[in-house]
């Protein structure tokens, strides 16, 4: 399976290159063979990176583990679960996985674009295959997944014990998906400027493309941050460590550009700005891969560096090179065919905010690259941690959920007295209400207390929506109000499904904000022994050491601490917390004993109980208890979110030739009006 | 390598990844060899499977004011975490745990926090710390970005208002409307986009 593996890649390679040339040289020429036949050569890389693919799970799961891949990142007894995802576990199959989606995006986007974007397509599939041959040429030169060891061991390493969680058999690839689709975007963009069609009407064909990048970024975010609370056992959901940072910068990009694109759409304003955010969020996501690649910066994901990373710094520069060339060559092109007409206007509010989601980007690029900075500047390495980011980014973001809730009351053009008055009156009332009842009931953290009242702020502003839209559905249709609200968002889904996003937003944000009141406690118990922990909402938990036992799993030798749990006198329960010694299938250790976290949660707070060990060989451990605030809101908002972000995307909604004249030129024919 | 297959192992690979959708964890209580308790000796059956033997917490383990000093200290055993992070996470580290000693050890020579953290630093370097000191080269670290978001927020507000002016000035041409000839929908169409457009606020 190997030989076949290694031919589809030779295959994928050269086929790629050809793609890559015959596109941009039959968009250049106007010539329909060089054309049709780049299309074709996106349909058979795919064809031949899926058969790669093929042979590599073949290799997986027959044990092979004469393939150093297979060896290194599975063993005989690992779930048939972490089997399949040992695919993307390890760097070489990622780049195997990144360059089969890549080319199964680009022959979706080659088959289901509109006819009337077909100039533009052949640019793309050279594009698609430009960057797809790029990630075959570092497999085939300095990460092969075929590779063979000069012997076959007895069994393989195993799958590294944090990755053995479900969280991260879907958190990679959707952060994969969400990267790897923003190349789609990104080639159309290109294509654009290659083909000098930048008019309005390219941005409608990546629309939904970017929705789905951002959408599957999101999901992986929130993945990657509920297994980082699960699994890693420090009792948070994010550090701010450079991986996670590069994850989050293509996605405050593209969060930008999804805004801004409706001032483009809307006004024909904006199209320097929306391009440059298209490569922008393109080139953040491969430097988010030469980040997690390279080591450059230390990071808790060293489990993906080797130097394939300098492959991409070489490919991110080449790329941001061409990229802004062709862009500044352009831009005689990319003049505004309107222009804004009232600082107090939507537009100006999107202006702001895409200012504020630029500059939280910049600023937590900046703090990830610092210590590298200093380092040339100063000759010294600092280390920039979670104290930094928070004191820079905080107020960076409150601002922002300030301007999630301003936005949508401002109109479109120019925003009236009268206007404003009747648009903020609710809002502003409930978020001072809010503030002023946290006040009185002594929330005295400065910056929780923002949050949660601009939280209210920002939910008023869009129940105000919701009830005024589906208000004036019932007075006109005589509709009921569930169906009204229905139909309401069923009729206009970009921009109630965007209220919707919002509302996951503030969500996401009241849950951060209740991470201030974390508390931590250490305590050691023999069985029998009880400890006691107050909650920040003045609860008492009482928590009785019942016992520890061991026993043998499918992969692991489990060290179990069994706890009874009672919350003001009232038992709630049993929870269990672990030691996990994960075993080949020889039965011999792997890696160091991991931790498998005890984890009670409600609306209101988490109890999250670590086993930290035990003492001289006994059955006294020692236990960290955690009570973590509104962590489940985190995963409500992040739902919300992404149900929003689905409606959004959602089919239908209105004729072709109806969008078509909203997308273009709706607000011109409300100035005829 | 194809041909080295047989049709029950391609059947077994089929079934297996058809299974990995339907794959449940087994529950704990479903595990062999249950082992519960302590051993004849009084000891757990295998305390080696628990991981490094912990010595037992103290009072000052949980000291708000340690704790306070160790989230400011980077533990150097590469976790990129803080000392009390790393020693309260990892429980396989022995650097953390050190480091929390050298804590306790200068508190008990009656330093202070600060003085604890210089003390650090100097046997350290600089590095030692969560986030660098406010200084030198490291204020625009803290700075730059706030200051840059300033700046453009005051370009953008400048650029805004020159624009807001000379629409004013120039009402008629600003937004020049596309004939509805030129736009690809029927007169049906445009009515109703209208009537959409009016129900939008302001």
């Amino acid at each position: 399976m190997t030989v076949l593996g290694n031919l589809a890649l030779w295959v994928a390679f050269l086929v790629g290159i050809w793609g890559a040339l015959t596109g941009f040289m039959g968009g250049l020429l106007g010539r329909a063979d060089l054309q049709q036949s780049a299309r074709h050569a996106v349909f058979a890389m795919c064809a031949a990176l899926l058969t790669a693919v093929f042979a590599l799970e073949w290799a997986l799961f027959h044990h092979d583990f004469n393939v150093e891949y297979v060896a290194a990142y599975t063993s005989r007894n690992l779930p048939i679960f972490y089997t399949w995802s040992a695919l993307y576990a390890g760097q070489k199959g990622s780049l195997l996985f990144w360059a089969s989606v890549l080319s199964v995006f680009g022959s979706l986007a080659l088959t289901f674009t509109s006819r009337r974007h077909a100039p533009l397509l052949p640019y793309v599939a050279g594009v698609v295959c430009a960057v797809a041959a790029f990630f075959v040429t570092v497999m085939l030169f300095a990460a092969n997944p075929f590779a063979r060891l000069a012997f076959t061991p007895l069994d393989g390493n195993g799958l590294n014990p944090q990755l053995q969680n479900p969280g991260m058999v879907f958190h990679p690839p959707m952060l994969y998906l969400g990267y790897i689709s923003m190349t789609i975007p990104y080639a159309f963009a290109m294509a654009a400027l290659l083909s000098r069609r930048l008019d309005t009407d390219w941005l409608v064909a990546i629309r939904k493309w970017t929705l789905v990048s951002w959408l599957f970024l999101s999901i992986g975010l929130l993945l990657g941050m509920w297994w980082a609370y699960v699994e890693l056992g420090w009792g948070g959901y994010w550090a701010w460590d450079p991986v996670e940072n590069a994850a989050l910068l293509p996605w405050l990009t593209m969060t930008a550009f999804l805004h801004s694109v409706m001032i483009q759409e809307k006004r024909g304003m904006l199209k320097k700005w929306n391009l440059a955010l298209v490569i922008g969020s393109w080139l953040l996501s491969v430097m988010g891969t030469f980040i997690t690649r390279s080591g450059v910066i230390s990071s808790v994901h060293s489990f993906t560096q080797s130097p394939v990373g300098y492959y991409f710094l070489v490919f991110l520069i080449l790329a941001a090179a061409a990229s802004f060339t062709l862009y500044a060559r352009r831009l005689p092109l990319l003049d505004a065919e309107a222009r804004l007409e009232s600082m107090v206007s939507r537009e100006a509010s999107f202006l702001f905010n895409n200012l504020l989601l630029v500059g939280i980007a910049f600023s937590v690029l900046w703090g990830t690259l610092f210590p590298i900075l200093s380092e040339l500047v100063q000759g010294t390495k600092v280390t920039v941690g979670p104290p930094f980011f928070n004191q820079v980014n905080i107020p960076l973001g409150l601002a922002l959920l300030a301007l999630t809730g301003i936005g949508p009351l401002i109109a479109w053009r120019r925003a009236s007295l009268p206007n404003l008055k009747r648009q903020f009156a609710v809002p502003l009332t409930t978020g001072g209400f809010v503030g002023l009842i946290l006040l009185v009931g002594g929330m005295r953290d400065g910056w929780a207390l923002m949050a949660i009242a601009l939280a209210g702020f920002v939910a008023a502003t869009v129940g105000q929506e919701f009830a005024r839209g589906a208000r004036a559905r019932h007075r006109q249709y005589g509709e009921p109000y569930a169906l009204a609200l229905a139909r309401l968002v069923g009729r206009n889904r970009r921009r109630y499904g965007g209220y919707i996003v919002h509302t996951g937003i503030l969500i996401l944000f009241v849950a951060f904000a209740g991470m201030a009141f974390k508390t931590e406690t250490q305590v050691t118990l023999r069985p029998g022994e009880r400890a006691t922990i107050r909650s920040p909402y003045g609860w008492t938990y009482r928590l009785t050491h019942l016992g520890i036992s061991q026993y043998d799993a499918l992969n692991r030798q489990v060290t179990a601490a069994t706890l009874e749990v009672e919350r003001d006198g009232k038992r709630l329960g049993v929870m269990t917390t672990e030691k996990r010694q994960h075993v080949d299938g020889l039965g011999r250790p792997t890696f160091q004993p991991s931790t498998e976290v005890g984890i009670r949660s409600d609306l209101r707070e988490d109890l999250y109980i670590v086993l930290g060990g035990v003492v001289n060989g006994t059955e006294q451990a020692v236990f960290r208890f955690t009570i973590n605030p509104l962590v489940w809101w985190v995963w409500y908002g992040g739902v919300v979110l992404v149900l929003g972000g689905l409606v959004v995307m959602w089919p239908g909604g209105g004729s072709p030739a109806v969008k078509r004249v909203q997308a273009g030129y709706a607000v011109r024919l409300v100035g005829k009006q | 390598m194809m041909a080295d297959c047989t049709r029950r192992e391609f059947f077994g690979l089929v079934g297996g990844l058809a299974s990995t959708a339907l794959y449940r964890p087994l529950p704990p209580s479903a595990a062999q060899d249950s082992l519960p308790g302590t051993g004849p000796s009084g000891k757990l059956w295998d305390p080696s499977r628990a991981g490094r033997p912990l010595p037992p917490v103290t009072a000052r383990d949980n000291d708000a004011a340690i704790q306070a000093i160790e989230k400011q200290l980077k533990c150097t055993c590469g976790c990129n975490q803080d000392v009390y992070t790393c020693r309260t996470t990892d429980f396989n580290c022995t650097t953390s745990p050190a480091m929390h000693q050298r804590v306790l050890q200068l508190a008990d020579r009656g330093k202070t926090a600060q003085g604890i953290i210089d003390q650090f630093v100097r046997e350290n370097g600089v590095q030692i710390l969560m986030a660098p000191p406010k200084r030198g080269f490291n204020l625009a670290g803290y700075f730059l970005p706030s200051a840059l978001i300033l700046a453009a927020a005051a370009v953008l507000v400048l650029v805004l208002r020159r624009w807001a002016r000379a629409a004013a000035a120039t009402p008629a041409t600003s937004a020049p409307a596309a004939s509805p000839a030129a736009l690809d929908a029927t007169a049906a169409e445009l009515e109703r986009l209208r009537r959409e457009l009016d129900r939008l606020p302001g």
